[in-house]
């Protein structure tokens, strides 16, 4: 019977080498292509316009988008586990009408905006208390989450208030002059440090790689011993602070807070995520790539205003460029299956 | 030693040890012990609880009774993370690690290096996994991502991981399975290190050989129960292949022979310069109406590459493949599986089941898939056709309704050939069908294979281990660096001498 199973003799080292660049950083191509598309617009606009890439501009693009770098910061990290949070938008303008409100009865912005931040870092807590435990969708999870800060924010005032603390305004009006029309706000400065933060976090931390390894196969990163509730609380805990924190920077940048804020924000910020090259199912993709989604998100909506049309063509592109990305990703996945 | 053992403390002592899914007992009052420095096998059939006792050992699954004691100390972990964090290393059966790392991550993963401010030392965890891959004498670049290796490298990586660490017990649940003689080998001589520094290590295999080779404890389970623990030098293999199937194994042993085609028979499938670079080349085949051609080569020799390109699963940048005569071209795995073609890949874990759907659902949904939504097959036909498939290839617990996630990795590989099979092809491409199956399916899958050829099926028959297909396949193809060499009877072959023509090349060039 199976007595003698002679099983066959082979060199593993001849058989597998892939292409060595591809073999490591293939998860890279779709920030490249973001970027190649990012260049491309800008090229563009630059010839149509004849002057169009100015420092100005450049300058006003990181301003007008901080809120929503630091959202794509946080929501990179949930996408990347594999989940979604659909609850930033709401956070970021709850955070803000309560943390207005605070202001408004005089409490000092050092002790307001920690509280915002907390506030965005609870509700990420819940969602993803939610999420891991008691084993919701992550949409369905962060959808109860969105509700719950909508609501909450009608609840402070069902009408706009204005923000008149000097510290929280100083963050949006000072302009850091850097000679010939280039400046940066300190609005700007925060979302970029939130950026090198959280690509700190993703690469240089076990919490980080974790968070890889989950959206890679969760089932697997479990049997590897791997910590998996505590990384994926933790990345709904982050994109809650991230969006604690944009509340603060969108209050400074619009002055008020309104309860009618962010609606659809959650939208864009998953937008621009994916745009930047994270794949929707998870363990791919990366901070800087959000950021450059962030950045393609602002260029189209700068071109738009330059073409002088109506807005509703930012989404209209933005919706085009999606499903462009979407089927990139999806031919680029199918291929690297097929190359096994 | 043996005998110093018998009175020292065993190092791990599982006892009374109970595991049930809803009303069914997977595991049923085990009791299983290990002494420090010595391998120690877990052997039974597909489903006989070996998986499911190492998961309640490891923390991956609760007990629903017993407990387990390391080093004298009753434990609980909760988790894999808390089983490790006492010493024990496991690599899980169905373990796929994580494709979209890096190997060293995937080795270091959970432990990497860190600086003094306490980011991940990058430069040191490469180290890390390369030392680690280098024990196991595998040289691929650590940085690269491991789903780019093929499994037998995604097998040894998991292992290096598994090693990597202080370990006091470490459990591998077949890790062999993909893996060829060389890789076997190098894992031994770790085996035997491990071992020589006191570490319990319990191994998991369907090759006997194997076994034999590095075990020196049996621990035989069947149906969830306890059958004994034995010393591999007391236990004859016969005694233990009737012990692990409850029934004796002679009926195992005599050699079916299978009946060859008549000489005119027609031939079904015939390939010319068929071309897949980098792997195939200008590899020509015929298959005869009812016969089964073994495919025989060394890792690398382009089996795997070969079944594809037969198939449509890769696109032929050269040749022809003719059908009955007519030349077609296989564009796809569906146009091919359309002219009755189709192909089970080595890689059966992760294409192709869907774990939450039943047995039956996943036996008739390419069936109902190749008829199209409008021609429904009726309910009571479903169930008949795939129970018939169910008995035919011993797929247990022959449960239609229950969820193929929670049959044993073994009888989750039947259900997939029971899915190709009740396709009814004309040609169908099996590589390394057997892997993972006990050795009592093993034979009755073989000789499944063997009616079905005798009933008209074409079967191209691919296989690492050439006893199988020696005694499957009633011509050979020898593969040599991508090409077809010979094709040979198999009559009147040894193992040796398909072996010495399967290397001969190969040594020549070296
Ligand atoms: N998640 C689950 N739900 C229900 N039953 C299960 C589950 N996992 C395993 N079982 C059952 O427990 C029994 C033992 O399975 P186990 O995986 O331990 O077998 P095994 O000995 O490892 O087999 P193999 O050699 O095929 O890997 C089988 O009958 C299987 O159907
Ligand atoms: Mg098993």
């Amino acid at each position: 019977m199976t007595s003698t199973q002679t099983v066959l003799t082979g060199e593993l080292r001849a058989v597998t080498r892939p292409h060595r660049f591809m073999a490591r950083h293939a998860s890279w191509i779709p920030v490249f292509a973001a970027v190649g598309i990012l260049v491309a617009m800008v090229v563009g606009a630059q010839l149509y316009f004849g002057k169009f890439l100015t420092p100005r501009l450049v300058s006003s693009i990181l301003l007008d988008n901080s809120y929503l770098l630091i959202l794509a910061v946080g929501m990179t990290f949930v996408i990347l586990t594999g989940g979604i949070d659909l609850s930033v938008g709401a956070v970021m303008s709850f955070t803000g009408m309560m943390g207005a409100s605070l202001l408004r009865q005089g409490l000092p912005s050092s002790v307001v905006a920690p509280t915002m931040l907390a506030t965005g870092a609870l509700i990420g807590l819940g969602v993803g208390v939610l999420v891991q435990y008691f084993d919701v969708q992550p949409f369905i999870a962060s959808l109860a989450g969105m509700f719950l800060a909508r609501g909450l924010g009608f609840v402070v005032s069902l009408n706009s208030i204005k923000v008149t603390d000097r510290p929280i305004l100083w963050l949006q009006g000072t302009r850091l002059q850097a000679g010939s029309g280039w400046y940066i706000t300190p609005t700007g400065i925060i979302a970029l440090l939130v950026v090198l933060v959280g690509a700190g976090l993703l690469a240089y931390t076990r919490f980080g790689r974790t968070v890889y390894a989950v959206g890679g196969n969760e089932q697997s990163a479990r049997l590897m011993g791997l910590p998996v509730a505590r990384t994926k609380l933790l990345a709904y805990v982050v994109s809650g602070t991230c969006a604690g924190l944009a509340g603060v920077i969108f209050t400074a940048y619009t002055g008020a807070a309104y309860p009618l804020n962010g609606i659809g924000t959650e939208l864009d910020t998953i937008a621009a995520v994916v745009i930047g090259g994270t794949l929707l199912t998870g363990g791919s993709g990366f901070v800087v790539g959000s950021m450059i989604g962030v950045f393609v998100y602002g260029m189209i909506k700068t071109i738009i205003n330059f073409l002088g049309v109506d807005q509703s063509w930012t989404r209209i592109t933005i919706g085009a460029l999606l499903l462009l990305f979407v089927v990139v990703q999806r031919l680029i996945v199918a291929r690297s299956a097929r190359r096994r | 030693m043996m005998s110093t053992m018998e009175d020292a403390q065993p190092l791990v002592q599982v006892t009374g040890a109970t595991v049930r899914f809803r009303s069914d007992t997977a595991l049923d009052g085990v009791d299983f012990r290990m002494f420090a420095g010595e391998v120690h096998s877990l052997m039974g059939e597909n489903g006989a609880g070996k998986s499911t006792l190492i998961k309640a050992l490891t923390g991956a699954l609760a007990l629903d009774a017993g407990e387990v004691r390391l080093g004298g100390e009753v434990v609980r972990f909760a988790t894999p993370h808390d089983a490790h964090l006492a010493g024990i290393s496991t690599v899980y059966q169905e373990i796929d690690l994580l494709p979209n790392l890096t190997v060293a991550e995937n080795i270091a993963l959970g432990r990497e290096p860190r600086n003094r401010v306490g980011a991940i030392d990058w430069a040191a965890t490469r180290r890390l996994a390369h030392d680690a891959l280098a024990a196991l004498g595998l040289e691929i670049d650590p940085a690269s991502v491991l789903g780019t290796h093929p499994l037998a490298v995604q097998q040894l990586v998991a292992i290096a991981r598994a090693i990597s660490t202080d370990v006091k017990v470490l459990v591998l649940d077949e890790p062999t399975s993909s893996l060829d003689f060389d890789e076997v080998a190098e894992l031994f001589r770790v085996i035997r290190e491990l071992k020589a520094r006191g570490v319990a290590i319990l191994f998991v295999s369907h090759f006997l050989d194997q076994v034999y080779e590095i075990c020196d404890r049996i621990t035989v389970l069947r149906n969830g129960r306890l059958v004994g623990e034995y010393l591999t030098t007391e236990l004859l293999r016969i005694d233990l292949v009737q012990k692990m199937l409850g029934r004796s194994a002679a009926a195992l042993a005599e050699r079916q022979t299978f009946d060859a085609p008549d000489d005119d028979s027609s031939v079904t499938l015939s390939a010319r310069g068929v071309t897949v670079l980098p792997g195939i080349a200008d590899a020509d085949v015929d298959l005869v109406e009812g016969e089964v051609l073994g495919v025989a080569g060394l890792l690398g020799s382009g089996r795997t590459k070969l079944a594809r390109a037969l198939t449509g699963v890769d696109r032929l940048e050269a040749g022809i493949i003719r059908i009955d005569g007519q030349e077609r071209r296989l564009s796809s795995p569906r146009r091919a599986l359309s002219l009755g073609v189709v192909y089970s890949s080595e890689n059966r874990r992760t294409e192709g089941l869907i774990g939450e759907l039943s047995v039956l659902e996943n036996i008739t949904l390419a069936l109902q898939a190749q008829r199209g939504v409008l021609r429904r097959i009726r309910s009571a036909r479903q169930r008949e056709l795939a129970a018939s498939w169910v008995e035919a290839l011993d797929i247990r617990p022959p449960d239609l309704d229950r969820p193929v996630a929670s049959l044993s990795g073994g009888n989750q590989q039947k259900v997939l050939l029971a899915r190709l099979l009740a396709l009814s092809p004309r040609v169908i491409v099996l590589d390394e069908p057997t892997r993972g199956i006990d050795v009592g399916a093993k034979v009755e899958i073989q000789n499944l294979v063997g009616e079905l050829a005798d009933n008209g099926l074409s079967v191209v028959f691919i296989s690492a281990e050439l006893e199988e297909v020696l005694r499957v396949g009633t011509r050979v193809a020898i593969l040599q660096d991508g090409r077809v060499v010979d094709v040979v009877p198999s009559e009147g072959l040894t193992t040796d001498s398909l072996l010495a023509m399967v290397a001969r090349s190969e040594g020549d060039e070296a």
